[in-house]
């Protein structure tokens, strides 16, 4: 079994396409939705977890390049700068896997990059330009 | 009756007797011996902001070249700042952007930059006069080699802030932060009981010369903030419910800390600057401990839509800073994720800070010249033709 952390992106055009069903149908594979962003004249975007046994997530790899879907792994998690950070915690609202949490202790940003969907909510969210995202 | 007056504490303060407490530290020592006794041992409570006040700036002083140039128009790192003053004074303003970077680098930057020891790129251009003959000028300067730079913010320490939502269907980028659609969170902007004007919410003790820590120096409350605004509606216990009172503070740019005072990018909004603010609170009588012993479940704010673009948005719930802090409030019946955008860690160290600062006999309390009024409202701005309003 294979499990990957994927980026998929795809032209405002192809938005009609069943992409999901057929990873799961043809391929067997489990797929979780972490991110996603489709509309009618954008480019899409969708952040998933690819989960299957090691030649059928190949053999969906290729399908989604014969489709035009642009594929990039997703290593591990944001980047949180903590230099730059100032702990205010405008990324945890925005947040959604809870990756981002305010120490209700003593008020510290803690980030959990093990829960990171790698979304990049928080990147536009920091007044500080703290997190960064690189695909 | 007064226990103390601002006199005998500063005696104590030089004595280095005096016992300073944050405000953190007080509401225990309040809820544990009683306002009465907590007066009688507490001389000064000190409190503390760090939050985006776009309200900020500071005048600086080039010195003069030679030949002399009056600056007419003066960009700092590409940032335009206002000459309409003296020759070679200029105000520089925090949320101004860059004409070459965008709302990547604003005035924010430049302030920041000064206060880091940052070599800075002046240009200033001039019609010329006979006594200023030069007509542009192209350098470079540093917060030492210039005569003065001070910051002045017309507006900081909002007592108490809205929380903000939004019910549209897209997000909203906004000084109060990204606001997912469908009220999928709400931001909040203040730090609650520790904030200063929270703690003294009738100012009886902050005013005009009231000394304080700005941004890591001294410095000093010089008027009320602009949007000074203290008929907000009050609770029982005199704190308002939503923006009310405002200070606007004067303090050395040269002696400040990059830790105290930061540049700030709000997405697809603009530029702003956290400042780093600490009051001191003399504890004169039990009133003054009562105060400074309120908490977050007695402070309360409103939360609104922002997705309506009026002045006049709807209210959609009033909450309390114990529920913002919990990390959850509930709208419409729904639990709705909440984030501060000021931050309470680098606010306690500040009032951590000043509180040494103060125990150690290095800063004295001053009492306020004048105080900040508590009977004006804030007035809005109609748009009106030329016959319908007459000048005096």
């Amino acid at each position: 079994m294979r499990k990957v952390k994927a980026l998929l992106t795809f032209p405002p055009t192809d938005i009609g396409k069943p992409i999901t069903y057929h990873l799961v149908k043809d391929f067997d594979l489990w797929i979780n939705i972490l991110h996603a962003e489709i509309a009618a004249t954008k480019t899409g975007k969708l952040v998933l977890d690819i989960e299957g046994e090691e030649d059928n997530v190949d053999r969906a790899i290729q399908f989604l390049e014969q489709e035009k879907v642009s594929f990039q792994l997703i290593d591990g998690s944001a980047t949180w700068l903590e230099d730059k950070c100032v702990h205010c915690g405008a990324c945890t609202s925005v947040c959604p896997s809870g990756a981002l949490a305010m120490d209700k202790h003593d008020w510290s940003l803690v980030f959990n990059k093990e829960k990171c969907y790698v979304c990049q909510l928080c990147v536009k969210a920091c007044p500080l330009k703290a997190m960064s995202v690189s695909i | 009756m007064a226990f103390k007056s601002f006199d005998e504490i500063n005696q104590k303060i030089k004595e280095k007797k005096a016992v300073v407490v944050t405000a953190d530290e007080i509401k225990r020592i309040v809820e544990e011996k009683g306002s009465k006794q907590a007066a009688r041992e507490v001389d000064v409570v000190t409190t503390a902001t760090f939050g985006p006040m776009c309200s900020t700036g500071a005048f600086l002083s080039f010195g003069h070249s030679d030949p002399p140039i009056k600056m007419s128009k003066v960009w700092l790192n590409d940032v335009p700042a206002y000459a309409g003053l003296a020759a070679v004074d200029a105000f520089i303003g925090a949320t101004e952007l860059s004409e070459t970077r965008g709302f990547e680098y604003g005035g924010a930057h430049v302030i920041e930059d000064l206060v880091a020891g940052k070599k800075v790129k002046l240009r200033a251009t001039s019609y010329g006069t006979d006594c200023y003959p030069l007509r542009e000028i192209n350098t470079y300067i540093t917060k030492d080699s210039i005569n003065q730079a001070f910051m002045f913010n017309p507006r900081n320490c909002y007592q108490n802030y809205s929380a903000a939502t939004n019910s549209s269907d897209r997000t909203l980028y906004t000084y109060m932060g990204t606001l997912l659609p469908l009220f999928g969170n709400v931001n909040y902007s203040t730090t609650g009981e520790l904030s200063p004007l929270l703690n003294d919410p009738l100012y009886r003790t902050i005013g005009v010369g009231t000394r304080i820590f700005l941004g890591g120096a001294q410095g000093y409350v010089a008027w009320q903030g602009t949007q000074h605004n203290p008929s907000q509606v009050r609770g029982e216990n005199s704190v308002p419910v939503g923006p009310a009172g405002t200070l606007a503070l004067i303090g050395d740019l040269k002696e400040m800390d990059t830790r105290f005072i930061r540049a700030a990018v709000f997405e697809k909004y603009g530029v702003t600057m956290f400042v780093g603010a600490g009051i001191p609170i003399p504890i004169l009588d039990e009133d003054m401990a009562r105060f400074v012993a309120v908490r977050n479940k007695d402070i309360h704010t409103n939360v609104y839509d922002y997705s309506v673009p009026s002045r006049s948005r709807p209210v959609l719930a009033r909450v309390s800073y114990e529920e913002l802090r919990s990390g959850t409030v509930s709208l419409n019946g729904r639990k709705v994720p909440t984030a501060p955008l000021s931050s309470l860690k680098v606010a306690r160290e500040i009032a951590i800070a000043l509180r040494d600062q103060i125990s150690r006999g290095e800063f004295l309390l001053q009492q306020p010249v004048m105080p900040l009024p508590l009977d004006t409202r804030q007035k809005v701005l109609d748009v009106v033709a030329d016959g319908e309003v007459s000048s005096k």
